[in-house]
């Protein structure tokens, strides 16, 4: 599936709540759903600090495509990391390149990657971008 | 006091936030104004604008006299012995860097000390701890207790001979704690040491009276007591004020200037470069009458017993614990949730109307002493309601269970 169906698909599972407490409550179980990462792929490089809530993220490429973790220490903003994630595991660095992402906007989480939420997430989304460009350049 | 009467004043209590009634407990960070307050900064815009001090038209003798009322106004409100020891600066954080500076380039020397607390918020904190370093002189943080109070023991033996200058903050920005202040101030000059007192969080919730106190310094933002943010004021005793080196040059704080040497205006003015926030300062002038309109001991009563029925009603939640639990607190409560990370909560909370705030609350050592990455907390002001607090006890344990 390309990262637009499953942006899509991930619109069309939202659409269903017209409550905010479901909507956090299913993001709650999206993050409790995703596997912890150990303690020892939780290093330093890996950290996205967010001042509020901790990131990690790991990029990985094998024959292509990029495979992604990742864990916060909150729930919510592990829950959303998770939907990123979604959107574009398994694809290749040129379509993550050039992935727009705008789901998180019609989903209604757009505040969640506003500069000010210091939750790393707007910081996830370009340090995927640049492991996309990186990997990219090495095709 | 007429709570429903004083919630009209405030315009933007009456909205409703994600179709909930917004609850706004956000007020440590900063306060909300009331029309009086935003009307006299309307009404100097609409009719009386114009540059402060040495014009010589109505506009500017008109402006002029309304920002050294607002002056006068504030040195009367901490009773201030002298109104020119009344300084404005753009808020506490700015008062604390101008007299870290300047005192500190009067008075600090190699080795010398400086004394402040574990509890300082990092506006406290950080101007000290770069005076040090400039000066190589010791920085030296005093650990509060485990309750989050401090011992005056333990602060009486952290002055040395070498103690050059205390800062204290009166109310934790974090803990809710009261510091007995006046106390620690008498005990510091026994020592011969002067005290710098952050009110920041006082000055809204309890009388200050700097001449009482005996403080000789003392500062607090506009912002947190209904007035405009970007107006701040440090009170200094003369002695000091006089002494001190300017803190930025410019206009307004000379008396002369030539290409050989440039003279010093008195005081206020010598720590006033530039246009003042003539503009803050009015507005800053209505919100302190308008808290003394409506009386600051009933006030303070009112926001005394809201504190106490919120803390009695968080303390029923099952797993919540408080940050500070000094004898002594007001309008703050910072807790923690078992198994619960704060800006989850804070982000919830968000969508059921409730403005707190999550995170480490620019006091990091606060949450370095408890082990933990943040706090979630709530704090109080005069239009708060019991009702307000029910709901937010209620949400709380709705989104518990969401949660955990």
């Amino acid at each position: 599936m390309s990262i637009e169906k499953k942006q899509n698909a991930i619109i069309e599972e939202f659409s269903v709540f017209d409550d905010w407490m479901d909507k956090y409550a299913y993001l709650v179980d999206l993050g409790n759903e995703l596997a912890p990462l150990s303690p020892e792929e939780k290093t330093d490089d890996n950290l996205i600090d967010g001042c509020q809530s901790k990131l990690w993220i790991i990029a990985e490429l094998q024959n292509g495509k990029m495979h992604f973790k990742t864990d916060s220490d909150a729930i919510i903003t592990k829950g959303i990391a998770s939907l990123l994630i979604r959107a574009i595991e398994g694809e290749t660095p040129k379509d993550v390149m050039n992935s727009k992402l705008s789901f998180i906007d019609e989903i209604g989480l757009y505040q969640h990657l506003s500069p000010t939420r210091s939750n790393g997430l707007l910081a996830m989304t370009k340090r995927i971008k640049a492991y996309a460009i990186a990997f990219n350049a090495k095709a | 006091m007429n709570i429903q009467n004083i919630r009209k004043d405030f315009p933007i209590l009456d909205q409703k936030i994600y179709e909930k009634p917004l609850i706004y407990l956000d007020n440590a960070a900063t306060t909300q104004k009331p029309v009086q307050v935003i009307e006299a900064m309307d009404d100097l815009y609409y009719r009386l604008n114009s540059n402060i001090h040495r014009g010589v038209h109505y506009l500017s003798e008109e402006s002029t006299s309304a920002h050294e009322n607002a002056r006068k106004y504030i040195a009367d409100f901490i009773h201030a012995k002298h109104t020119h020891e009344v300084i404005f600066t753009r808020g506490t954080t700015e008062a604390v860097n101008l007299v870290a500076f300047s005192f500190g380039e009067k008075y600090i020397q190699e080795d010398d000390e400086i004394l402040i607390t574990e509890m300082e918020h990092h506006s406290n904190f950080v101007p000290w701890q770069m005076l040090a370093e400039r000066k190589s002189a010791k920085f030296k943080v005093l650990r509060f207790e485990e309750d989050g109070s401090l011992s005056l023991e333990k602060f009486k033996s952290a002055i040395s001979e070498k103690t050059k200058i205390i800062s204290i903050t009166h109310v934790s920005n974090v803990l809710g704690t009261i510091n007995p202040i006046k106390e620690m101030i008498r005990i510091a000059h026994e020592a011969g040491v002067p005290v710098f007192v952050d009110a920041a969080q006082s000055i809204q919730h309890l009388p200050v009276d700097v001449q009482d106190l005996d403080c000789d310094f003392l500062a607090f933002s506009g912002h947190k007591i209904y007035g405009p943010t970007g107006i701040g004021v440090l009170y200094g005793k003369e002695k000091y004020l006089d002494e001190m080196p300017p803190y930025q040059g410019g206009g307004e704080m000379i008396s002369s200037v030539s290409i050989d040497k440039t003279s010093f205006n008195e005081l206020p003015f010598k720590f006033e470069a530039g246009t003042p926030n003539y503009v803050a300062a009015i507005g800053l002038h209505a919100a302190l009458k308008y808290l003394e309109n409506i009386g600051l001991q009933d006030v303070m009563q009112y926001e005394h017993d809201l504190f106490v029925y919120a803390t009695q009603q968080l303390l029923e939640i099952e797993g919540l614990k408080m940050i500070g639990t000094a004898q002594k607190k007001t309008s703050v409560l910072s807790f923690v949730m078992d198994g619960i990370h704060p800006y989850d909560m804070g982000t919830m909370l968000d969508k059921t109307g409730i403005a707190v705030r999550t995170g480490t609350h620019c006091a990091e050592p606060i949450m370095q002493h408890y082990g933990i990455s943040g706090t979630i907390r709530a704090s109080v002001a005069l239009y708060n309601t019991k009702a307000e607090i029910d709901r937010l006890i209620e949400n709380l344990k709705k989104i518990q269970l969401i949660l955990s």
